[in-house]
């Protein structure tokens, strides 16, 4: 049997070029040196992973440079302008009739005449408005209203609809089943009527109470509209983390915790939620646009911040009684909320593609 | 009869990578094999062994991120690696066919049964709607699917795991391929179903005398129905041979270790010797065999060169340097 | 006496509502009538094809679900959804998909860690850390690689890690779950030889659930074979390998793939024609009938029960 074996194949030994070998070649590796071609890559978090690719993606890294520029001047601008939103111009304590609707980077006359007395302004980058206020300011300010708001409004979204959503998505069954119907009625809404409705039902309602506080400031109609925002606008975030929740309750780890006993506020605490935080955090960032785009909208119909409080959104509705004469007034307001709402939407499709990339289409 | 025409299929050297996040993965790394007609060829490998990367590469039906970047895959004498989108579309089910793991997913859910099929049937062979329905339900007759002319009208939820993958195996062979990859193709079912499902793919092999290539990672279900072997780690061939030659003269370290691993009735109350370590990590290969790192007679020179393939019997090749090593004996000798 | 038995399981029934095709609820019956006993340091195999009921029989014997009938007693003890939390420190899981069953937000450490805060078994968290060491130790995994991430590891260490996990509360009765198909072949050997070194340390009785019988062969003491919902077979486990007595034991061990090519050639396979009956329209009389060779008018008009054929060997089957 054996002399058959090596009859039927040529020996191996002529079959290599046995001198290209020493024997030392042959000798029994080391654990230490199997070891050394097993290097256990570095670790990686999962947070360390998304930003990594994160970085790798131009738009939104480029969408980030932009947002921080634009944080930083709405924040250092009005330490520096030494103009207010809401304040008309005035030289040497007199009010500045002739202030009104100026070009970008022009004096009016008084000023120009207290310049040419040796006198230093700082100039009106943007111009100024139909009552003589200095425009970039108030853009500046539009900007800030206009962000805040997306801001909380979006943060006011995340809060009821991760509770709402994760309740129902734990919970299942008839609890879920009730708590969705209600949300579909909820769906069913229309949101611009309930916005104008709950604007003239709370100005009534809020007309005095208001006095005195922050709220005051940005008006009723401001107020309306973020009780719109925390009423309506949820039900969108409520349905997806529903949905992620349900999906994740589906997998063993979840299984596992409740065979070692977790009660289920653990399990929502410790593995359901970390475990959609990548979608709750896209889907916030694309929630702040859509908001600031609501705003906007608003604001522009009227409905939203009051004067003198400018957002981006009324600015531009200001801005249409003098289309004709001075367009840049609307280009102003209208490329800052570009800019914005582009820069937002890109960061989140970003943070899309880094965090969860099978949620891309 | 010339060296190409002999064959089939013949793989010559073929290299894929796939470019992912944290670098450049080299999935197949000079695989190798000839496949004549009407054989059946297994490929056996563990995960990320390159065993399905390779049946796909021959199908050039590769994810995006993958491209074979080097090597030759002749049928019948012709590198179709080199073949135009169009050409590649015609010879996908008409010259070779492949079947998937999940018979679930690889059938469109919104179609009827019959519907696919014939589909399937008229884009090569330009039939008729009336002959590509009558083949169709001939088709499922000839898989054992019952009842076949009540199936066609079906969708595809409505059949069990088996009943798919008969129907796949029909449409895959509707219009009468030279080849049939079957890619684990019994992994997604019970045993009982696969019992079915092998015994059904080797009497369709006798029937219509196509060439099979199954990739599986279970060496009980290719023990006896396979020709020829291939045992693939890392990217690599690292021994070929008949059934015979890999289940009881196995001359690579790889599937010696593999045989002693896995339970069998012989073994019941010792202890199973198992492979240690942990499975390769395609990102950060070992320079030399792929290996290397988890086999327990590794040398030092494993550590630093790729083995090359040597002749251990008739019909049995094997890449291991226990076999260079065995030679140096012989020599010394 | 009662305490010869550390799990027993009497008449378990878990059905769950569904949908039919006509949208009426109708129970559908996962798990119909088991009833079995592990004893102290036992490993008694459960196998059967997908959808038989199998891990249903271990996650109702865990709670995981709510029981629709039947008692499950641990040592001696009837276990109630009160005295459950208790008994989650005595009996444990080690689930099928490495990948699923670890949360991918936590380190192994937190992961292993879990079942110690949620006994409160650990004063502090030095103690916690050295307990936590101490099991990776214990499955074989290396102390550097507790602040590690799930997704770091291979199937074959997340499984270990799993397996720390459910031997955090010194428990002495595991199920199981089709702990190795997952696995890769040249891994399987590594978990199922620590599943019986760990047995042999500490112990413990294991309800082992998978499809693969030579797996289950080498682990098992016995084996209980599991066809649509019930108990058709039960035996130690050469009984079963080697003498099986009912049909559907026979073929499911014929159909087994053998990695040997001249066994696999001259044996002959009993092929069972046709697929497994949907639980939601499951065949009067034996659920097996519609499959098997001998079905006769008995098997359709009355469904048998397990009997004694000796030596502890118990068949449901009226022919055999």
């Amino acid at each position: 049997m054996n002399d058959e074996k090596t009859l039927r194949r040529s020996p191996l030994s002529l079959q290599v070029d046995l001198s290209k070998f020493s024997s030392a070649d042959f000798e029994p590796a080391s654990e230490e040196e199997k070891s050394q071609q097993e290097v256990m890559s570095e670790s990686v978090t999962f947070f360390r992973d998304g930003m990594r690719r994160l970085r790798k993606n131009p738009l939104a890294m480029a969408s980030v440079v932009v947002l921080v520029l634009i944080l930083l001047t709405i924040i250092i601008a009005p330490m520096i302008v030494p103009y207010g939103y809401d304040e008309i111009i005035t030289v040497n304590g007199r009010r500045d009739k002739t202030a009104a609707n100026m070009a970008p980077f022009t004096w009016s006359q008084m000023e120009q005449q207290y310049i040419d007395d040796g006198g230093s302004l700082f100039p009106h980058i943007f111009g100024t408005d139909s009552t003589g206020r200095d425009y970039f300011i108030r853009v500046i300010y539009g900007a800030r209203v206009s962000l805040s708001v997306g801001l909380f409004a979006s943060i006011l979204v995340l809060i009821i609809g991760m509770l709402y959503g994760s309740i129902a998505g734990y919970f299942g069954g008839k609890v879920d089943l009730v708590m969705m119907r209600i949300v579909d009625i909820i769906y069913s809404l229309p949101d611009m009527l309930m916005v104008i409705l709950l604007s003239v039902v709370l100005k009534e309602v809020l007309g005095t109470a208001l006095q005195g506080t922050v709220l005051d400031k940005l008006g009723s109609n401001m107020v309306a509209m973020f009780v719109v925002f925390g009423l309506l606008y949820w039900v969108g975030m409520a349905r997806l983390i529903r949905g992620q929740i349900l999906t994740i309750k589906e997998n063993e780890y979840v299984l596992a915790a409740k065979c070692l006993g977790a009660p289920s506020s653990r399990i929502i605490r410790q593995h359901v939620l970390p475990n959609c935080l990548s979608v709750i955090i896209i889907t916030t960032a694309l929630q702040i646009p859509s908001a600031i785009f609501t705003e906007s909208y608003l604001s522009f119909l009227g409905l939203g911040v009051s004067a003198p409080m400018p957002s981006l959104g009324s600015l531009a509705n200001e801005a249409r009684q003098g289309l004709q004469s001075y367009p840049y007034k609307l280009m102003f307001p209208a490329l800052a909320i570009c800019l914005i709402v582009l820069a937002l939407n890109l960061l989140g499709d970003g943070l899309r593609d880094a965090f969860d990339p099978k949620l891309k289409r | 009869m010339s060296e190409e025409k002999k064959y089939v299929l013949q793989v010559k050297d073929l290299h894929t990578t796939f470019v992912t996040d944290s670098g450049e993965v080299q999935a197949v790394n000079g695989v190798s094999f000839n496949l004549e007609p009407g054989k059946i060829l297994g490929i056996v490998g563990e995960s990320g062994s390159g065993k399905s990367v390779t049946a796909y590469s021959i199908m050039q039906i590769l994810a995006e991120n993958g491209r074979v970047t080097s090597g030759e895959v002749l049928y019948n004498g012709e590198d179709i690696t080199k073949w135009s989108k169009k050409q590649m579309t015609g010879f996908r089910g008409k010259c070779c066919s492949i079947i998937f793991q999940d018979p679930m997913t690889s059938l469109n859910p919104v179609f009827t049964i019959g519907n696919q099929l014939e589909e399937a049937i008229r884009l090569h062979t330009g039939k008729s709607k009336k002959e590509a329905k009558e083949r169709a339900v001939e088709m499922l007759k000839l898989v054992g699917v019952n009842e076949p002319a009540k199936r066609v009208k079906q969708y595809p939820f409505e059949l069990s795991g088996g009943m798919r993958q008969r129907v796949m195996i029909a449409m895959a062979l509707a219009c009468e391929p030279d080849i049939l990859i079957a890619d684990e193709p019994t992994t997604a079912l019970d045993v009982t179903i696969q019992a079915q499902i092998l015994e059904l793919m080797q009497e369709l092999q006798h029937k219509l005398g196509m060439a099979i290539i199954i990739v599986t990672h279970d060496l009980g279900v290719i023990a006896d129905m396979c020709d020829e072997i291939i045992v693939m780690y890392g990217g690599r061939v690292c021994e070929r041979g008949t059934a015979d030659d890999i289940f009881y003269e196995p001359a690579h370290e790889y599937t010696k270790g593999l045989l002693r691993s896995i339970p069998t009735a012989g073994n019941t109350h010792e202890r199973l010797q198992p492979i240690g370590g942990t499975p390769i990590n395609l990102l950060n290969m070992p320079e030399g065999c792929a290996f290397c790192t988890r086999c327990d007679n590794a040398m030092k020179i494993c550590l630093t060169q790729v083995p090359e393939e040597l002749q251990v019997g008739e019909h049995h090749r094997a890449s291991c340097w226990m076999n260079v090593k065995q030679a140096m004996e012989e020599a010394a000798k | 006496m009662s305490n010869e038995y550390l799990v027993e399981v009497k008449n378990l029934k878990q059905y769950f509502p569904v949908r039919n095709s006509k949208g009426k609820l109708v129970p559908l019956k996962a798990v119909d009538d088991v009833s079995f006993a592990i004893k102290p340091g036992e490993t008694l195999g459960l196998v059967g094809e997908s959808g038989c009921g199998k891990t249903t029989v271990g996650r109702s014997l865990l709670r995981l679900y709510k029981p629709t009938a039947g008692e499950i007693w641990f040592d001696g003890q009837l276990v109630t959804d009160k005295n459950m939390h208790e008994h989650r420190k005595e009996m444990q899981m080690v689930f099928q998909d490495p990948y699923s069953s670890l949360d991918p937000r936590m380190t192994v450490e937190d992961i292993i860690g879990e079942p110690l805060d949620i006994h409160k078994l650990c004063k502090n968290k030095a103690e916690r850390r050295e307990r936590v060491l101490e099991l990776m130790k214990t499955v074989g995994l290396n102390a550097e690689q507790a602040t590690r991430y799930p997704h770091e590891f291979s199937g074959g260490q997340r499984q270990r890690i799993g397996i720390a996990r459910a031997l955090a509360v010194n428990p002495r009765f595991i199920v199981c779950d089709e702990p190795v198909s997952a696995l890769d072949v040249s891994i399987q050997a590594q978990v199922v030889n620590m599943f019986e070194d760990l047995q042999q340390q500490l112990g413990m009785a294991y309800l082992f659930i998978a499809h693969d019988l030579l797996v289950v062969h080498h682990m098992s003491d016995r084996i209980a074979v599991m066809y649509l919902g019930k108990i058709m077979e039960v035996a130690d486990s050469d009984s079963v390998i080697n003498h099986p007595i009912h049909p559907y034991t026979e073929s499911l061990l014929s159909a087994v793939p053998i990695p040997d090519p001249k066994i696999a050639r001259t044996r002959q396979r009993i092929v069972l024609e046709g697929d497994v009956p949907s639980p939601m329209n499951m065949p009067q009389g034996c659920p097996f009938r519609t499959r098997c060779r001998y079905a006769t008018e008995q098997c359709a008009a009355e469904c048998p029960t397990l009997t004694d054929r000796g030596n502890g060997h118990f068949v449901a089957c009226w022919n055999r």
